[in-house]
């Protein structure tokens, strides 16, 4: 049996699966997984997509221990156990450039001002995986309203905590550090980019990026800064982390687009975390599946061009 | 002598099952569901470890003959080649059938789109001969030319370690690690070959 949750719109509907459901299909695929071990084969031929498009809730464990968290180590599962050496309390945000009012901003002050609620977001890596997630957050062009951004800021620039004696992967120079990512004022403000706080209902884990960090659904995952510690309103475009260590892969935009490969594999389709073995990749959606929301955001640009 | 001849058996037995000894990990890790949130992912990447792993004890052989003027590690040549070739086999296999569900469309899709998988897959086509040719039928057959044949497994171990080097995001170290050691055997080999031409 399965229950719907309804919000404003399409892209933020959730096909929960009912836990006896997911149980069940887990001793089945154990026994079908035992039973064709050696018989793989026959499963050629297989069509490769998924027909639904259902956003089925990733189990919290493999959204929690398959982060991509460089600061702390480049391997995915590592970093759950080494962010527990970051502390996150206490947090403040240094928040600056073109608006009215500059200055610190204590996070407990940032969490008064600004209900939490939940997003329940399908997250797409450039990896080509994906995974569906209850976000607790708040939108973050409320948050920036309040600051009273000035009529030349034309972008947002966020950075990630610099920390090396905890955060052990900033020792090595495989990225720029800090790591910097921006938006377009436009997407920052637009309702669907949120500031998330929490996941599955608790604080967010710090390998997930504690105790802030940014959600824009319709982007691939690196957009999403974790442990944001500036935000700085900007007129020209800035430069970003994955940007400047490899301009021709990664661009200031990074819209989910199954049309645009990356520079080394495709887009087309994306394996779903937490997925069986024998379970086909799904197409991927441009804007991954929010188009209807921010596709009016991008008229006019040149989406293979603009990367 | 039979004796001599079954510790041999024995001892060559065991470094099989040990060679094997990843594969029943993973296929026990895959039944039980232990491979994390992207399992298909995990077993494929296990996989094309081991057998750049296994090609590299292969090469290792040679020059630990030459440091320790011992035989014996020539006799497990062929084992350690084979066993990089049913990684290799199982490593193409999985990303076949389970990362592509065996989907011609999907294989049109990604393969002409990423360089690094044309290189693994040429690795492993030039796999292919080098393992139809190990049993001793072909290589009393091809003679002098088995040997020659045989060199391209330095092609190989060079492009598996380019499909690598290709297919990492940023993180190059595992790479150059294992790029740093087949320099150091290939350059024990050479300064072997220069000495004995002296000589």
């Amino acid at each position: 049996m399965n229950r719907h949750i309804h919000t404003q719109s399409n892209a933020l509907r959730a096909e929960i699966t009912d836990k006896a459901v997911f149980d069940s299909r887990r001793a089945f695929i154990k026994s079908t997984a035992m039973l064709s071990a050696g018989l793989l084969l026959p499963n050629l031929g297989q069509a490769q997509t998924e027909p639904t498009p259902a956003l089925a809730i990733t189990a919290r464990a493999h959204a929690t221990n398959y982060t991509n968290y460089y600061e702390f180590s480049t391997n995915k599962e590592d970093s759950t156990q080494l962010a527990k050496a970051l502390k996150t309390t206490p947090w403040s945000v240094e928040v600056s450039g073109e608006i009215e009012k500059p200055g610190l901003y204590h996070l407990e002050d940032i969490l008064k001002a600004n209900a939490i609620q939940e997003r329940i977001y399908r997250f797409r890596c450039v990896e080509a995986w994906s995974m569906v997630v209850p976000w607790q957050g708040f939108p973050l062009g409320e948050m920036l309203a309040r600051f009273k951004p000035t009529s030349r800021a034309k972008f947002v620039e966020f950075t990630t905590l610099y920390n090396p004696e905890v955060m052990i992967g900033q020792r090595s120079a495989i990225l720029n550090w800090p790591y910097v990512e921006g938006l377009r004022m436009d997407e920052a403000m637009h309702p669907l980019t949120i500031l998330a706080t929490g996941m599955y209902g608790e604080d967010l884990p710090n390998q997930n990026g504690a105790p802030l960090r940014l959600i824009v659904p319709w982007k691939y995952g690196f957009k999403s800064i974790k442990a944001i510690v500036k935000i700085h309103f900007r007129e020209t475009m800035p430069d970003t982390a994955w940007h400047k260590s490899a301009p021709r892969e990664y661009g200031f935009y990074a819209n989910v687009n199954p049309e645009v490969s990356h520079p080394r594999w495709s887009q087309s389709r994306e394996r779903v975390l937490g997925s069986s073995i024998f379970s086909p990749k799904r197409a991927t959606e441009l804007f991954n599946g929010y188009g209807a929301e921010v596709a009016s955001l991008y008229t006019g640009m040149d989406l293979t061009q603009s990367i | 002598m039979v004796a001599a001849r079954t510790t041999r058996r024995l001892l060559k037995g065991t470094v099989l099952l040990l060679g094997m000894l990843p594969f029943l990990l993973l296929l026990q890790a895959t039944i039980n569901d232990q491979l994390g949130a992207n399992p298909i992912q995990a077993l494929h990447f296990s996989l094309g470890d081991w057998a750049l792993r296994f090609l590299m004890i292969g090469l290792a052989l040679t020059p630990i003959k030459i440091i320790t003027q011992q035989a014996w590690p020539l006799r497990y040549r062929r084992m350690m080649g084979l066993l990089a070739f049913f990684y290799a086999s199982l490593h193409v296999l999985v990303y076949l059938v389970l990362d592509l569900s065996g989907s011609w469309t999907a294989f049109m899709d990604e393969v002409p789109k990423s360089p690094y998988i044309l290189v693994g897959l040429l690795t492993y086509l030039l796999l292919i001969p080098l393992a139809i040719t190990s049993i001793k039928y072909f290589k009393k057959k091809l003679g002098r030319r088995w040997f020659t044949l045989h060199k391209l497994v330095y092609v190989a171990v060079l492009s598996a370690c380019l499909h690598y080097l290709w297919l990492v995001k940023l993180d190059v170290s595992q790479p150059l690690l294992y790029m740093g050691l087949l320099g150091i055997l290939l350059s024990i080999r050479v300064v072997n070959s220069y000495r004995n031409r002296g000589a």
